[in-house]
């Protein structure tokens, strides 16, 4: 099986859909690290799991569901006191650009 | 005759009313104070955890079984990432590769009989905050953000592309509110947003397999945007293939002021929602003893209703549908033309009369119509029985509407009953006839407006209470004697 | 000295009259200023919130009416469980300044209880780490040897209880969190099954791995602290609904006739031949107690740890997606745009370890390679967790090391692949979700701890404190505590 080298574009492209600014170096150190820590990974491709069910959950627990009865708010103050940029009633937050 | 076909397939979000969101419990109340209904689940703070609304999952089954569709018994929610203020946790707690129904159809009734539309899938998740620009949102250096909508139950139904043209498009949109007006999930208020629609169009040549570029529509806000928008890509995708360029799969906006789509800012890359099975929800595994439970509560449906109308009643298809918008309307029309009989004078006192007074044909506006429905058969009998005149009847009724009161104490109070006794009717034909000898002589000249003027005459001495009909028989066995 | 006792003990001398709870406050705050600007376990110290809540207890003991066994005892919590209107950072600075307007459900159980709270503990950014050392502020100290780590990411959870700076301490673990610190500083402490202790208000690392859990000076204190905890809470959608046992009452059964398993696997090359001689002697202990032990195999061991590094960073990096300087936390001022707001922000207030677990899980969840990758790691679970549900067939509970070295020197492992390593006998438990305790196994000559861990079935903590606790009473590791400057 192949080892998947990632490439620079790889890195650049998952750093942007995680909202994260990488300097040249640190796109280069994630680079080298990301690769040794999947290729690491290349061990659990070679496990034969078919017919193998995916466990997402570790417990067997279904159906959990609440009544459809009103509980009280937070508090407006409460909820915007930790507000980088608050305006009045709002969050305010810099020019949203369509991507 | 265009070598095209259209093919265009609609996907609609429908705000669920439930009290409370889809994963918490605050209240989903419209209008309230801005950021007042919220908490930390619904505002994604550090630490909280999402838990199902038990009525949102019950409000999906309805709909899904109302269209027909598969239950999946099984199913599970999923995480749906992508970066975006009004989004307080990045992702969306929706459903994905297990959603609550698949495969359904939508009846479309037509010229040569029904046509289903084919309903891909069914699934639930959570709607977003609202976003306020400061300005407009091209030009804007800030926006605000307010979270009481975000968290509030959706529920997302794709079609297949199965339709045809935009009145098509209309035409099932129309049809789908219908259903969940009448399921009492939604409230279909597109111009407030419990209802929106997304739609894809693309065309290809007649016969043709293979799917053409698909196009996305966004910002469509009523019904009419819907079909005005689909017709323009029309026109413009035909155009652009005329002409040999490529189209590109894109998503554009409506422009209702310009009337015309405008294509976005392009992509450099297509959204990679990352999707996933939700770690924190269990997931769901119905029984289908409670689905069936479900099932046999649902109400009788548009469709079936309005088939049921024509047939029982005697009323014509547009009727049936105009009546049929809502089930209050319906059931109010059912309840008066039982007891009154005479379906076809119900329904047009209805569709007239009492729509021209109602603020709105909603189940909320015939509710608290001051006339009710058994009033309103109290005053056709009146009319039936001979007891007043249509004429009359009309006045009664928005006298009726105004005070609360029903026909009979109306009529008796004012003293409307209507003059039938021929003695007295035959004393006031010949006072008319003598007081206005020209127009008798008009008459025998061949003039008919003449009749009409006595009739009128008559009815002005009875303050319109003669019988028009014995009125106009005593005229006409009179007036080649005088 | 009231600070040296156990939570027992200390319950005791309330009953009595002869101490208070606001002397067991003041005599904890007191350490902690003394101790604490070298071991470095506390962010922040809640002096007067102690002894207002002190001061509570206080009189209820004066009424005669205490509330239980942890009523007035000094408690403290790891900084990633939300506690209102004190500030909780999760080791980030992306949150540094960040107040909860809520409680996490833990904490309103243990004031129910009558815990008093001492403050909020140091430890690894996001709970990603296992020595403390990628907190943004500080790097918490081993007691038993400053120069050390204590373990992490529940780092100061740990050290605090070493040092004797809060009766017990509340942490998390995800693949190793409490064990791992456990056995580094010498006490006990316990990872719950999964969906025992409610996750409502523990700041998310990885949703389907994450669960809270005490450290304690003994088992008995362990036992104590899990009742008050555990339980299902209706916020959170994972809690199980399995009843609550009196987990202390359950300690007395001995070890008498059951069967323990030693897993082959966890015997490698490469780990301090110290630690396998500890716990290969821990075995001969509990034989000599009257169990019986048999060697069990649980195959895909070594699978775990790369599974464990793949679902782990993928549900972090999605848990972690809210923290884009909208609502709560760190905004870097003077952005064009929100893109590149939230993007400078991202950048500037998480660490390296934790952008390079956002990276890893972005990209294994990303088009194309969820297959290989996520979905792969979650069908390798599956297979450890059959791994555990087999020999559990044959056996009661598990004995093993808590990990495969003792504590390293603050520093020495740069390398993150290394740092992975550490956690390879305590992920799978993770994995499968089964609860699993680390208890004092014994010392290296150099006079670090060494951890012995015990794992058992789902819901069975009461097997798994049972036979801790027949071992932590035969020995005397447990009455050891580390001398500090």
């Amino acid at each position: 099986m192949a080892t998947p080298k990632i490439s620079r574009e790889d890195v650049q492209h998952v750093a942007r859909l995680a909202r994260l600014e990488l300097s040249e170096a640190e796109l280069e150190r994630m680079r080298v690290e990301m690769d040794a820590i999947l290729t690491y990974m290349d061990k659990l491709r070679s496990l034969d799991t078919a017919g193998v069910e995916p466990t997402s959950h570790a417990v067997p627990l279904h159906n959990v569901l609440r009544d459809d009865e009103p509980r009280p708010s937070a508090s407006r103050d409460d909820m915007l006191a930790n507000a980088p940029d608050r305006a009045g009633d709002f969050f305010r937050v810099p020019r949203i650009i369509e991507e | 005759m265009s070598p095209y076909e259209t093919v265009i397939g609609l996907e609609v979000h429908a705000q669920l009313r439930t009290r409370t969101k889809m994963f918490c419990g605050c209240a989903t109340a419209f209008g309230a104070a801005p950021n007042t209904q919220t908490c930390p689940v619904c505002q994604g703070n550090p630490g909280s955890l999402p838990v199902i609304n038990r009525r949102a999952i019950e409000f999906g089954i309805r709909t899904a079984l109302a269209l027909g569709c598969r239950i999946n018994l099984q199913n599970r929610f999923a995480r749906k990432h992508y970066y975006y203020p009004d989004m307080p946790k990045n992702y969306q707690i929706s459903q994905y590769e297990e959603p609550l129904a698949e495969h359904g159809t939508l009846e479309l009734p037509g010229a040569n009989g029904a046509r289903g539309i084919g309903v891909q899938r069914l699934h639930l998740e959570e709607d977003v905050g609202k976003l306020v620009h400061e300005g407009e949102l091209a030009t804007a250096r800030a926006s605000q953000v307010d979270y009481n909508r975000a968290g509030v139950p959706l529920m997302e139904i794709v079609s297949k592309p199965d339709l045809r043209s935009p009145e098509e498009a209309g035409a099932y949109l129309r049809a789908l509110r219908a259903i969940v007006v009448y399921l009492g999930v939604c409230d279909g208020n597109m111009e407030e947003g419990s209802l929106r629609c997304d739609a894809n169009i693309s065309l290809r040549i007649a016969g043709a397999e293979v799917l053409g570029t698909k196009v996305e529509i966004k910002n469509l806000n009523s019904f009419r945007h819907v079909e005005h928008a689909l017709a323009y890509e029309v026109k413009r995708q035909a155009q652009a293939l005329d002409a040999g360029e490529r189209l590109v799969q894109e998503t554009r906006l409506w422009d209702p002021d310009r009337g015309r789509t405008v294509a976005m800012r392009s992509k450099e890359f297509a959204h990679d929602y990352r999707y996933f099975p939700e770690p924190d929800l269990p997931p769901l595994d119905l029984e289908a003893a409670t689905v069936e439970q479900i099932r046999a509560g649902l109400p009788e449906l548009p469709a079936a209703k309005r088939a049921r109308f024509v047939a029982a009643y005697g009323l014509t298809p547009y009727e049936a549908e105009l009546l049929c918008q809502g089930r209050g309307l319906a059931d109010y029309f059912e309840a008066a033309a039982r007891e009154a009989g005479k379906p076809k004078v119900v329904a047009n006192w209805v569709l007239n009369e009492l729509l021209r007074e109602l603020p709105g044909d909603d189940d909320a506006a015939v509710a608290a119509c001051p006339i009710t429905a058994s009033r309103l058969a109290g005053l056709l009998t009146l009319i039936d029985d001979g007891t007043i005149s249509g004429k009359i009847a009309k006045e009664v009724f928005e006298k009726m509407y105004r005070s609360g009161e029903d026909a009979a104490t109306i009529v008796g109070r004012e003293g409307l009953t209507q003059v039938a006794d021929e003695g007295a009717l035959a004393g006031v034909v010949d006072q008319v006839l003598a007081q206005h000898p020209k127009v008798v002589d008009d008459w025998r000249g061949g003039k008919k407006a003449a009749l009409g003027f006595l009739v009128g005459q008559v009815m002005k001495s009875t303050q319109g209470k003669a019988n028009p009909a014995l009125v106009n028989r005593l005229l006409g066995e009179k007036l080649p004697k005088v | 000295m009231l600070a040296a006792l156990t939570i027992e003990a200390l319950g005791a001398r309330f009953r009595d009259g002869s101490a208070t709870p606001s002397a067991a406050a003041e005599a904890y705050l007191d350490r902690i200023a003394a101790l604490d600007p070298k071991v470095r376990a506390f962010m922040t110290v809640t002096r007067d919130t102690a002894l207002a809540q002190a001061a509570e207890a206080d009189a209820r003991f004066r009424a005669g009416a205490p509330r239980g066994p942890l009523d007035g005892i000094p408690i403290a919590l790891k900084d990633v469980l939300c506690t209102r209107g004190i500030t909780t950072a999760c080791g980030s600075r992306i949150l540094e300044r960040f107040v909860p307007p809520y409680d996490a459900t833990v904490y309103e159980r243990l004031r129910a209880a009558g815990a008093v709270l001492l403050g909020k503990l140091n430890m690894d950014e996001f709970a990603m780490g296992s020595s403390t050392e990628n907190s943004a502020f500080f790097t918490t100290r081993n007691p038993w040897d400053l120069g050390r780590v204590p373990g992490g990411s529940s780092g100061g959870s740990a050290a605090a209880v070493s040092a004797d700076m809060a009766a017990a301490t509340l942490g998390t673990d995800t693949g190793g969190s409490i064990r791992q610190p456990a056995a580094f500083c010498g006490n006990v402490g316990l990872k719950p099954t999964y969906g025992r202790v409610s996750r409502y208000g523990l700041v998310a690392f990885a949703s389907s791995l994450d669960q809270v859990g005490p450290f304690t000076k003994t088992v008995a204190d362990a036992a104590h602290v899990l009742r008050v905890i555990a339980g299902h809470d209706p916020q959170d959608s994972t809690s199980a609904e399995v009843p609550v046992s009196d987990y202390r009452g359950g300690l007395k059964g001995g070890v008498q006739g059951l069967r323990l398993g030693i897993p082959r696997e966890y015997f490698i090359d490469g780990m301090d031949p110290e630690v396998e001689r500890a716990v290969r002697a821990a075995v001969d202990v509990l034989r000599g107690l009257g169990a019986k032990t048999e060697e069990v195999s649980l195959p895909h061991t070594e699978y775990g740890l790369a599974a464990y590094y793949l679902i782990g960073p993928a549900e972090a990096s999605s848990n972690l997606a809210r923290y884009d300087g909208v609502r709560y936390g760190l905004r870097v001022p003077g952005a064009r745009d929100i893109v590149e707001m939230e993007s400078r922000t991202r950048a500037a207030g998480f660490g390296r370890e934790v952008k390079r677990r956002i990276m890893l899980g972005t990209y294994a969840l990303s088009a194309g390679y969820y297959d290989a990758y996520y979905g792969q790691a979650l069908r390798v679970r599956t297979l450890v967790a059959r791994d555990f549900r087999q020999a559990f067939e044959r056996v009661d509970a598990i004995v093993a090391p808590t990990t495969p070295s003792v504590a390293f020197k603050v520093g020495e492992k740069e390398d993150p692949l290394q740092m992975y390593l550490n956690d390879v006998f305590t992920i799978p438990a993770s994995l499968a979700g089964v609860p699993g305790v680390s208890l004092p196994g014994g010392f290296t000559l150099a006079g670090l701890p060494i951890g012995l861990q015990v794992i058992g079935k789902a819901y069975d903590e009461a097997t798994v404190l049972r036979v801790a606790h027949a071992y932590e009473q035969a020995t005397d590791w447990y009455t050891r505590k580390p001398v500090l400057p």
